[in-house]
C-alpha cells in the first residue's frame, strides 16, 4: 500500500510526463491549471492517465472543484 | 412532433408527449463504456408519477419552487417533469458551482425543495452557509449508499406516493423556471422564464433543425444550462427523440458515445469542440505523405460540394473514415454558450460535418440567432429564428451598436429585481450588452461587449462583480475587478480576461506578500473565474454619493493607461 507522499510523487512525476514539463518542477501545493496553462478538458485527460496508472476509477465528481495536486493524490488515496 | 401551439405550458407538452410516443426509447444512460440504463417514454412517466404525487402529499402545489443540482442523468428529467406535473417552477442550479454558491442561489430562490445527488449533498449539508436557505423543506438525495448519513434528506428513489398525481395546469404567462444567468457573489440574476418562453423557442429550433422518433442527441452540456434544457430535454422529447446521457466528460468516453449510439445531434462549448478539432488534426497529421494527399483532395472535393448547402450524404461517402468517428449519422453539432472562432467551425464544415453556431443568452430564452447553413458562414451566428425580432441600436458609420431582441422568448424579469429588470427589458426590447451589425444577407456579426463581462470557452458568463467578494479585506486602499475588453475595448469575443484594479495605500508597494495574498485568495476561486492580471491605479477610485464605485467612470480613467503595458502578471 503506497503512502499519501508516495502517491503524490507519482501524481507529480505522471503530470509532469503528460504535459512535457521537467521533472521536479511541480510541487504538490501548485494549482495544476495555473501552473500547466491547462483547461478542464486537459485537466479530465490527465485524470484519465491517472486512473490507468493507480489501477482506480475516479468519478468526475470527486474531482470537482480540485485545482491542486496534493488535494488530488488525497482523493486517489482514498480509493486506493 | 407535438403541435406546441395547443399547449399552455412544458408539463402539458410533456403530458402528452409520454403518451403518443409511449414505446419509444426517450433516455440512455452511460457511464463510460458502461450503459446503466434505457427508458421508454411509458417507462419514464411510471418513474415520474410517484414522484409527482409524493411532492404534492408532501404539500408541493402551483407556484412552489423546486431547485434540482444534478450532473447529467435520467432522474435530472424525472424529477423536471415530476415538478411541471405539480404545477411546481423549476429551479436549475449549476453542479459545478460552490456549496456557498449553491446555497445563496437556493435562499434567493425561495426554493421549498431540493432535489440532488449524494456527492452534492455532501458538501451541501456540510457547508456552513445551510442555515441561510430557510424556505427549503424537503430535500430529496439520489444515489445514496445504503448507510450513509442523509444529514436531514429523504431517498429519491423512496419517495414515492401511492396512486396517480393529479395534474396542475399553468399559463403560458406562468414563470416554468427560475434560471440564474450569473449572480452568485453579488446580484443574483434569476430569469423568470414562462412556459411560452419555451414553447416558442421550441418550435423556432425544431422548424430548423427537426427531432423526430429515432433521432438521438447526446447531452453533454449541463442540464441547468438552457441549451441542453432546450436540445436535451424539451425539444426531443416533444418530439418523441432520444436523449443520451453520459456521465461523464472525460474526452475518450464523449469521442466512443458518437458511433456507440449512433449519434444525431450534439451541443457543445467551444472548448470541447476545440479539443474535438485538436484531435481530429492530429490524426490527419499522422497520415502518410501519400494519403494526405489523397485526403486533402477528397476535403477539397467535399468543399466543392456543400458550398451552397451541407450534403451529408456525399460528405459521408466522400470522407467515409472521419464520418465513422462520429457514428455516420451525426447531422448537426450545435455550438453555443460562448463565441466560437471562425476557423474550428470551417475546419468541421470543409470535413462536412455542419457546426450550427448562434447566439443566445438566457434571458432570450436559448438561442436568438442560429446559422442555418444555407450557406455556411464561418464569420457570423446566423440569422435571427423565426419570431425574434432583432435590431442594432445607436449604430457607429460602420454599422455597429448595441444588440436587442424582442421575441415571445424572452423572459418576463429578473426575480426580485425590478430595477435591473427595467434596466434591461426597456419598451419590451431585450438590451443583451453585446455589440454588433448586420451584413448585407441578414446575418449578425458579432464584435464585442458593451456590458462589463466576459464568457469563458467554456460558456461560462463571469461578472466582475461576482468575484470582488473574493477580495474582500485585501489590505490596500481600494480595489475594483473589470473585465479588460470592459476598459480597453477590442473587436473580439475571444481570449477575454479579467484584471484586479488596485489603488494601494500611500506609500504602500505590490510587496510578494501583497501578491501572495491576492494568489491565494484568486486560487480560491473556480479556474474560470480568476483574473490575470493586476493594474495599478494611483489614484481615488470614483464614487457616488452612496460611495459605490462608478464604474464606467473607473473604466475610462484606467483606459487612459496602455494596455499592453498596464496589466501585471500575477
Amino acid at each position: 500500500m503506497r503512502t499519501l507522499e508516495q502517491t503524490t510523487q507519482e501524481v507529480l512525476d505522471l503530470a509532469a510526463s503528460h504535459f512535457h514539463v521537467p521533472a521536479g518542477s511541480l510541487a504538490p501545493g501548485d494549482d495544476f491549471f495555473k501552473k500547466l496553462g491547462i483547461d478542464s478538458l486537459q485537466t479530465l485527460e490527465m485524470l484519465s492517465r491517472l486512473e490507468n496508472h493507480f489501477g482506480i476509477e475516479l468519478p468526475d465528481y470527486e474531482v470537482q472543484g480540485v485545482s491542486d495536486f496534493k488535494t488530488l493524490a488525497e482523493r486517489i488515496q482514498s480509493r486506493l | 412532433m407535438l403541435d406546441l401551439s395547443k399547449y399552455q405550458s412544458i408539463g402539458e407538452a410533456l403530458k402528452d408527449a409520454l403518451d403518443q410516443f409511449a414505446n419509444e426509447v426517450c433516455l440512455i444512460e452511460a457511464d463510460r463504456e458502461r450503459e446503466k440504463e434505457r427508458l421508454t417514454y411509458r417507462e419514464f412517466k411510471a418513474r415520474a408519477h410517484p414522484l409527482a404525487k409524493a411532492l404534492q402529499d408532501a404539500g408541493f402545489t402551483a407556484d412552489d419552487r423546486a431547485s434540482i443540482i444534478m450532473t447529467n442523468q435520467p432522474k435530472w428529467l424525472i424529477s423536471a417533469y415530476a415538478i411541471f406535473f405539480a404545477g411546481g417552477t423549476l429551479v436549475p442550479l449549476d453542479y459545478k458551482l460552490t456549496p456557498e454558491e449553491q446555497w445563496q442561489l437556493l435562499r434567493h430562490s425561495g426554493a421549498s425543495v431540493l432535489i440532488t445527488e449524494y456527492p452534492i449533498w455532501r458538501q451541501l449539508s456540510t457547508s456552513a452557509a445551510r442555515a441561510a436557505a430557510t424556505k427549503l423543506q424537503t430535500v430529496l438525495i439520489t444515489e445514496a449508499p445504503p448507510n450513509a448519513d442523509l444529514a436531514g434528506a429523504r431517498r429519491w428513489e423512496e419517495f414515492r406516493g401511492e396512486g396517480e398525481p393529479l395534474f396542475v395546469p399553468r399559463g403560458r404567462k406562468d414563470t416554468a423556471c427560475v434560471v440564474y444567468s450569473s449572480g452568485t457573489g453579488g446580484r443574483p440574476k434569476g430569469c423568470m422564464m414562462t412556459h411560452e418562453n419555451y414553447l416558442e423557442q421550441c418550435v423556432a429550433l425544431i422548424s430548423i433543425f427537426p427531432f423526430w422518433p429515432g433521432v438521438r442527441y447526446l447531452s453533454i452540456l449541463p442540464t441547468n444550462h438552457a441549451i441542453d434544457f432546450m436540445v436535451g430535454f424539451f425539444g426531443p422529447f416533444t418530439c418523441g427523440a432520444a436523449v443520451v446521457q453520459l456521465r461523464t466528460l472525460r474526452p475518450e468516453f464523449v469521442r466512443e458515445a458518437f458511433p456507440k449510439y449512433k449519434i444525431t445531434y450534439v451541443s457543445l462549448v467551444p472548448l470541447v469542440l476545440k479539443n474535438l478539432q485538436k484531435g481530429l488534426q492530429a490524426r490527419f497529421d499522422a497520415l502518410s505523405p501519400g494519403k494526405r494527399k489523397v485526403f486533402n483532395a477528397l476535403v477539397a472535393i467535399n468543399k466543392a460540394f456543400t458550398k451552397s448547402r451541407p450534403r451529408p450524404g456525399i460528405s459521408r461517402r466522400l470522407l467515409k473514415q472521419v464520418h465513422q468517428a462520429f457514428g455516420g449519422e451525426l447531422r448537426t453539432i450545435f455550438v453555443g454558450g460562448a463565441f466560437t472562432e471562425p476557423q474550428t467551425l470551417q475546419f468541421f464544415y470543409d470535413l462536412g460535418i455542419p457546426v450550427a453556431n448562434g447566439y443566445g443568452l438566457t434571458e432570450a430564452g436559448t438561442a436568438i440567432t442560429v446559422n442555418d447553413l444555407k450557406p455556411f458562414r464561418a464569420d457570423t451566428v446566423g440569422k435571427p429564428l423565426p419570431g425574434m425580432e432583432v435590431r442594432i441600436l445607436n449604430p457607429a458609420p460602420d454599422g455597429v451598436g448595441e444588440v436587442s431582441v424582442r421575441s415571445k422568448t424572452v423572459m418576463s424579469a429578473y426575480l426580485n429585481e425590478p430595477e435591473l429588470t427595467a434596466e434591461t427589458i426597456v419598451d419590451g426590447w431585450l438590451m443583451t450588452g453585446d455589440l454588433g451589425r448586420f451584413d448585407e444577407t441578414g446575418h449578425l456579426q458579432l464584435s464585442g461587449r458593451k456590458k462589463n463581462m466576459i464568457v469563458t470557452e467554456e460558456g461560462k458568463n463571469i461578472y466582475p462583480e461576482d468575484i470582488e467578494t473574493a477580495f474582500e479585506s485585501l489590505p490596500v486602499k481600494e480595489f475594483c475587478v473589470f473585465a479588460a475588453n470592459y476598459i480597453w475595448p477590442k473587436r473580439s469575443m475571444v481570449g477575454e480576461r479579467l484584471v484586479l484594479v488596485l489603488h494601494l495605500e500611500q506609500g504602500q508597494l505590490l510587496s510578494d506578500q501583497l501578491r501572495h495574498d491576492i494568489n491565494a485568495r484568486n486560487n480560491r476561486l473556480l479556474n474560470y473565474k480568476r483574473i490575470h492580471g493586476i493594474v495599478l491605479l494611483d489614484e481615488d477610485f470614483p464614487r457616488t454619493a452612496s460611495l459605490k464605485i462608478k464604474r464606467n467612470a473607473l473604466a475610462e480613467r484606467v483606459a487612459h493607461r496602455d494596455n499592453a503595458t498596464a496589466v501585471l502578471p500575477l
